[in-house]
Formats: structure tokens, C-alpha cells, sequence
């Protein structure tokens, strides 16, 4: 069954074809597939029930992370009390946007390799450096295969004196920067971040960096429809892994009073 | 009056291909282009290497970091650049890098320059039909001491060259490297060093070219960091080398020398 | 020699609890020529006495790389050494390519271990025929282990297997105590006087005969070697400063009467 009205089509439509008017080999129906349980086996084709912005940013003791709590159902605000930042082992926080329920199977998938890391107690641990290295590989193979883990993925943490901060996506992309940010983070908060982080990483202090985090995500409550003023920090420093309770931003929407020309008010 | 003849597009005989067929899992995740550009020129005893460092997004081309490294050393004569999907690019690095290694244990040499060609041929050529989405330059030294560069498609056709540049601003970059290396362009290229060039004047080609097309190109497609790779032949001199951001990288003395350098383009 | 009615398989016990297929895959490693393995803070070294087959034949390879924080020394059958230490090749890339880290030494020498002990238990396998020192460095710094056919691994501060391993054995436990705050010269040295004291009555210690393979920090003289000291296979030329730096050996007084002479076993590494 196809879903979209706008495909229904019309009789002179070229993906509809009522009078045969068009050769054989060219008929829409020729190119549908064969198989009868085709269109049972699917694969993710898009997000379902999803996550907004995730933000990150080093500064002088570690990373910091900041990730509100909302899972949206489309454009519903389906789920309002979800964390979205995920503690892997004493180092490493996994911040996800995108697709939740993908994002409990890494979570999942990741607490197993944590506890067979724990189980061969030998003094080794997988920090943020490896985690990341092994959810690329995880994602990218997801890809590989035409079967995506739909997310965009941030891993924060700080092991052996040293910060770490990267990205990796539903494709296995990888990159690493001192500011990062996924979902409309990557295009309203980024240039935030960076304006505020970059060249004052080993600066910042944690209050400095927590405060360049709220401010960013004031904005984003602000421009983005998806998002919550509920959200979550987390905190990756020498000391460990630390993430607050859900905390609410100060918002002020008085002035939308003053705006004209928008919606049913015409002036 | 040859317009008259042909269908008028509102009736395009070509049918839209069905949505179940536009969504269908083979076009589930197109691979992206994340931007970026680099060449490779030889000389007498000498092959430069180069690619910026801008990457882009999975979506869109919005410049998402500003230092990724798409040149890699893979031995002290050779070094490879990757252009196209990033992640692609990056399991590829790996891949051959393990293949090396292997290499390196079975007999206790760095495999030679035309044989990392072949192999990257055959590497490529294995997956061809779910390509690694990457152009790959290859350049370095071969056994012979004399500079080459080779260059491949995705899926593995490679031809040894004096120049080429692939990417973003290749379009742009490869008709001027031609102008400059070889110097009859009416004549057949010969693969090959570029003779008449020094090793200074090589290094100016590649900066310029870099800064020209940073100007010219949109801003989501070239920028921020460039990386050079300068590899020497054994015995080459120096000059032309003591300008700033030079480091030589070589892992083992006596052999090939390896330099990096590190400019921006901002 | 060793006739026994409980030995032609090895998922059988013998009435006195043994395993006697085990045991002979442990005389095999004796029948190898020696590997001497030591550490010290901040290196790990192995060396290793090769043998060759005759005057016109090479000598035969007695250290692989495994990877750059990894090598081994082999004493029993090369063949089954290859096997193995292509399988910890496997794996040590294969942490490599999945968390971008290098393979935990223990880890390393545990899986192969756990292989080793299943050809102790199955029905129609046999153990290996091989032994290994490894040298590994990793977060908590160098290591050394032992492995045998038995599916045993052990670390220790210094070890030796192979032929005559018994001479070296009583060289080391004289003297660990000073091994740790060695300079690397000097755990050389040391390891060459221990792997010294294995060499049958005539013989001595050459560029032809010895291996070093060297983890940590390079020699002075070393050329070519990174920062950190990855795994290098010093051979020929290269000892020849190390043998240069042996303290000739005391004339001895009563030397004890050679074992069972072993160099008519050709297939040993």
C-alpha cells in the first residue's frame, strides 16, 4: 500500500496508467517489485520516534554535554522524559539524536561490551577513544549492510589526563573538533560553541562551559520546534562521569506579544 | 526545427520510477560526499602530495570540522590521499594499512610503491559492486628512485601519472596542472616525472592551487587546513624544503625521506 | 622411550592423574633450542639461540613481530609457531581495526592459551608442539609470559625455555633482583650470559646464532627505532655490539656432562 496521496495519482499521470497508453516495458507495474513479501521486509527508511539536538564543548577539566529530554513522535511531543545522554563505562558519555529506539539497542550493545570489558578483570578499560572507535565501526558496518542505526552520535570523556570529544553518524562518519553539536544544533548552536569555546578550551572553567551550554540551548528551545526547555548536562572530568537531574531552562516569551504579521493576528 | 521532433517534456515518455522503488534499501543510505580536494605531482626524485582538510556533514555540505586529514602516510615512500566518502575513505586507510602490515610480517620490507598500486587495485576491485565511494591518489617513490603518482576511479582502474588532482576543485585545478607539467599539451602526456620542475616551484603549484580554488569555490568545499606530503627519493636534496611548517616524518633513516607540511588556508 | 599404555590419546588419564600426550608436547618445546626472556622497568627483551640444519642451510627464525607492542620467542616445532602467531597477528589487528587500540598483552597470550587447552581435551587433536616467551608493553608497562602446549600462561620477571633452559634458569634466579632498574644494555647483557650458560661445550654465542628482540626505548648506538620502542629483531650485524659487551665466562671448573645431545632434531626451531 502506498501511503502518499500525492502518489495516488491522476489518469493522465505517468506512474498511472488506466488506458495502456504507454508500451508495455514502460508500464509503472513492470517495475514493482516481485518478490510477494517484498514490501514486508524493511529496513529503518527513516527515523520514527526521534531526538533533537545533542551539544558538546571541551573546557579546562574535561567535556561537557548537554541534551534535552524530548523524544517526538513526528511532530508530536511524544515522550517527555527521556534521557538522552548515556554513561558508558567511567569515562565515556554517549550523547544520540535521532532515532531512540535505535538508540537503546547501542545502548544496549555498549553495556555488553562495558560488562565482558569488567567480566576479564585485567586492569584494562575501553575509554572514549575506543567506544568511539568501535560505534563507528558498528555504524558504518549498520550502513554497509542497507540497514542503518538512524542516529547521530556524540562521545564525550576524558581518560588518562586527556579530553575527548567526536562524532559519528548513521554512515560511520567520524570526525573530532573542540565544539560539536548534532541535529539543527550542528547549524544554530555550532557557531555558537565555537565562538565561545575555541582557543579557551584549557580556560574554561566547568561553570563557564555550563553556562555557554544553557545559553545554547535556550537558543535551540527557542528555533526548534523539537525541542524541550527540560534537558539534561553532563559532566566528564578526571573525577568521572557526572550527569544532572533533568533541569528546566528560563525562558521569557514576552515579547512574542509584540510580534505583528505572523498567523491569524494580521496587524 | 530538430525541437520539433522531439517529445515535449510535460509527456515525458520516461516514467518516474514508484516510490517503493525510490525508497527500496539499495538507495536507503546514499553515501555522501564530504568534500575536499587533493593532487599529486612528481618530479625528478621527488612526488608532492596534497588534500585540505575541510569536511562536511552527512546531509548537506555544511562545513562540520576544519582539520581532517585525507593524506596518509603508509610507508616511508608512500602515501596516499582519499577524496569522497569519508567514511568509506577511512575503513579504506585501515584496510590497506592491515594489508601492509601482513606484508611487512611475511617479508620483513615495506611493500614497493607499484605493487601498493596493484593492491589497491585489487582491494578496490573486489567490492565493485558496492564500492568503496573514493578516488584514491597514490603517489611516493619507486624502486628505481624515480617519483610517480597513480591515480584510480572507485572501483579500481588506476594509470600512473605525472599529475592529478581529484575532488571538489578538480575540475578547476587539473586542466592548470596540465598547462604547467606538461609542456606540449598538443602531445600525448608521458607518464612519468616532470622534468623541467623543481621541487620549489612544485610546492608554489600545489599552494596556489589550493589558495586559488579556496577563493574561487564555495565555502563548503575547500578550506581551513592543508596538508603536504613531500616525499624524497634517496639521496634527493632538500631545497626548496626550508619553508615554514616543514617537519620531516620519516620513520626510519638511511631510505626515502618523508615531509609534512602543514599550512592554512584561511 | 616414554612406552606407556595411557599415552596414545590425549582425553585419556593416565590411573596416576596424568596426561601424557601433555607432557610430550612439553618435551617438545625442550627439544628447541633456548629462548632467554627478562624485564626491566621500561624494557622487555627476549633472546634466542637458532640453530641451523648443516653448514650450507640458514638459520632457522626463532622471533616473530606480532605486532608493535607485541613479540614472541619460540622454542618446539616452527610450524606450529606459525599457526599461532599468525592467529595472534589476527588478533592483535583485529583490536586494532575495532577499538583503535593495541591488543592487551594478557589477553593476547590468554587466547591463545585457551586454544592450546582445547587440543588438551578433544578427542583426535594434538597440542601443540611449540612454546613461546612473549614480551608485551601496555598501560601498566612491559611484560613478559610464558606460554606452554599445556594451556598454561604465566608472567614472569625473567624466564627461559627450550634445551637447556635448566643453566639459564639458575643465571636469571641469581640475579632478577637487579633486573628491574636495568638499563637496557644491561638486561642485554644479562640475557646473553643466561642464554649463554645453554650452548653445548665448544660452542659460543655469535651474530649468526643469536636473535634479540627488543621492546622499549632505544640503545644509544640503536638507530632507527621510534620514540616509544616498538617490538624490533636485532640479527647478525646488529648483536655484534651487544656480544661485544659480554663478560667472558670463568674458566669452569667441572663443566656437568651434556644431556642427551639434541642437534640431531632437525625440525626444531
Amino acid at each position: 500500500m502506498d501511503h502518499f496521496p500525492t502518489n495516488w495519482g491522476r489518469p493522465r499521470n505517468d506512474t498511472w496508467d488506466p488506458y495502456a497508453t504507454y508500451p508495455i516495458h514502460q508500464r509503472p507495474q513492470n517495475h514493482q517489485p516481485k518478490d510477494r513479501f517484498a514490501e514486508g521486509v524493511q529496513h529503518t527508511q527513516q527515523p520514527i520516534v526521534t531526538g533533537t539536538s545533542v551539544l558538546a564543548i571541551k573546557f579546562k577539566d574535561g567535556v561537557m554535554m548537554a541534551a534535552d529530554n524530548l523524544a517526538s513522535y513526528g511532530s508530536l511531543a511524544r515522550f517527555r522524559d527521556i534521557q538522552r545522554l548515556h554513561p558508558v563505562g567511567k569515562y565515556t558519555v554517549l550523547g544520540a539524536g535521532g532515532d531512540m529506539s535505535d538508540f537503546q539497542y547501542i545502548q544496549s550493545i555498549l553495556d555488553e561490551l562495558i560488562v565482558d570489558e569488567l567480566a576479564a578483570a585485567d586492569g584494562h578499560t575501553l575509554g572514549p577513544k575506543e567506544i568511539h572507535n568501535y560505534l563507528a565501526e558498528v555504524m558504518y558496518s549498520r550502513r554497509s549492510n542497507m540497514n542503518p542505526l538512524w542516529n547521530s552520535l556524540l562521545v564525550g570523556g576524558y581518560k588518562d589526563g586527556k579530553s575527548f570529544l567526536a562524532y559519528v553518524d548513521l554512515l560511520g562518519t567520524t570526525y573530532t573538533a573542540s565544539t560539536l553539536a548534532t541535529g539543527y544544533g550542528a547549524y544554530i548552536a555550532q557557531p555558537l560553541l565555537r565562538r565561545a569555546v575555541e582557543g579557551r578550551e584549557n580556560e574554561l572553567t566547568a561553570d563557564e562551559a555550563r553556562k555557554i551550554l544553557e545559553d545554547s540551548m535556550r537558543v535551540l528551545f527557542y528555533r526548534d520546534a523539537r525541542s524541550l526547555d527540560q534537558y539534561q548536562i553532563a559532566t566528564i572530568t578526571a573525577d568521572g562521569v557526572h550527569i544532572t537531574e533533568s533541569r528546566k531552562l528560563e525562558t521569557a516569551w514576552s515579547f512574542a506579544e509584540g510580534i505583528r504579521g505572523y498567523g491569524a493576528q494580521t496587524q | 526545427m530538430a525541437a520539433y521532433f522531439q517529445a515535449p517534456t510535460a509527456y515525458s515518455r520516461t516514467a518516474l520510477p514508484p516510490l517503493a522503488a525510490v525508497s527500496a534499501p539499495q538507495h536507503l543510505v546514499p553515501p555522501s560526499d564530504t568534500s575536499g580536494t587533493i593532487m599529486a605531482i612528481t618530479g625528478v626524485g621527488f612526488t608532492v602530495i596534497a588534500g585540505d582538510a575541510r569536511r562536511g556533514d552527512a546531509f548537506g555540505a555544511y562545513p562540520q570540522v576544519r582539520f581532517v586529514p585525507t593524506v596518509f602516510r603508509l610507508t616511508d615512500k608512500a602515501v596516499l590521499a582519499t577524496n569522497g566518502f569519508a567514511s568509506d575513505g577511512n575503513i579504506f586507510i585501515k584496510k590497506v594499512r592491515q594489508r601492509l602490515d601482513w606484508y611487512r610480517h611475511a617479508h620483513a620490507k615495506d611493500m614497493s610503491l607499484h605493487a601498493i598500486a596493484l593492491l589497491i587495485q585489487s582491494m578496490l576491485y573486489q567490492r565493485r559492486f558496492c564500492p568503496f565511494y573514493v578516488h584514491n591518489i597514490l603517489g611516493g617513490i619507486e624502486d628505481d628512485g624515480s617519483g610517480a603518482v597513480y591515480s584510480f576511479d572507485e572501483v579500481g582502474s588506476y594509470v600512473r601519472e605525472t599529475c592529478r588532482a581529484a575532488g571538489s576543485a578538480s575540475t578547476m585545478l587539473q586542466p592548470f596542472l596540465d598547462s604547467q607539467i606538461y609542456p606540449k599539451s598538443s602531445q600525448p602526456p608521458t607518464p612519468g616525472s616532470a622534468t623541467h620542475l623543481s621541487l620549489a616551484r612544485v610546492l608554489a603549484l600545489v599552494m596556489d592551487s589550493y589558495k586559488h580554488a579556496a577563493d574561487r569555490l564555495s565555502h563548503d568545499q575547500i578550506g581551513d587546513g592543508l596538508e603536504v606530503y613531500i616525499v624524497l627519493s634517496k639521496g634527493t636534496s632538500t631545497q626548496g624544503l626550508n619553508i615554514e611548517g616543514v617537519s620531516e616524518v620519516t620513520s626510519i633513516p638511511g631510505g626515502e625521506r618523508i615531509f609534512l607540511l602543514r599550512r592554512s588556508l584561511a | 622411550m616414554f612406552r606407556n599404555t595411557y599415552d596414545s590419546d590425549n582425553t585419556v588419564f593416565s590411573p596416576q592423574g596424568r596426561l601424557h600426550q601433555v607432557e610430550y608436547a612439553l618435551e617438545a618445546v625442550k627439544q628447541g633450542s633456548a629462548a632467554v626472556g627478562l624485564r626491566s622497568k621500561t624494557h622487555a627483551i627476549l633472546l634466542a639461540l637458532k640453530r641451523s640444519t648443516g653448514e650450507l642451510a640458514s638459520y632457522q627464525q626463532k622471533m616473530f613481530r606480532i605486532d608493535d607492542h607485541v613479540g614472541i620467542a619460540i622454542a618446539g616445532l616452527t610450524s606450529d609457531a606459525r599457526v599461532l602467531s599468525n592467529f595472534m597477528r589476527q588478533q592483535a589487528m583485529s583490536s586494532r581495526m575495532i577499538f583503535n587500540r593495541p591488543v592487551p598483552v594478557n589477553r593476547l597470550v590468554s587466547a591463545i592459551a585457551d586454544k592450546a587447552q582445547v587440543n588438551t581435551q578433544e578427542y583426535g587433536r594434538r597440542p601443540y608442539g611449540v612454546g613461546f616467551l612473549v614480551i608485551g608493553q601496555d598501560q601498566s608497562g612491559p611484560h613478559l609470559y610464558e606460554f606452554s602446549p599445556a594451556g598454561n600462561s604465566y608472567e614472569y620477571y625473567a624466564m627461559s625455555i627450550g634445551a637447556r633452559s635448566q643453566s639459564a634458569k639458575t643465571y636469571l634466579e641469581k640475579h632478577y633482583k637487579t633486573f628491574d632498574d636495568c638499563s637496557l644494555e644491561d638486561l642485554v647483557r644479562h640475557g646473553l650470559h643466561a642464554l649463554r650458560e645453554t650452548l653445548q661445550q665448544d660452542k659460543e654465542l655469535n651474530i649468526n646464532n643469536t636473535s634479540i628482540g627488543i621492546l622499549g626505548p632505544a640503545a644509544p648506538h640503536e638507530k632507527g627505532v621510534s620514540g616509544a620502542g616498538s617490538f624490533r629483531i636485532l640479527d647478525g650485524e646488529k648483536v655484534e655490539v651487544f656480544l661485544q659487551s659480554m663478560v667472558p665466562k670463568e674458566p669452569t671448573e667441572a663443566p656437568a656432562a651434556p644431556a642427551a645431545t639434541d642437534d640431531d632434531v632437525q625440525m626444531e626451531g
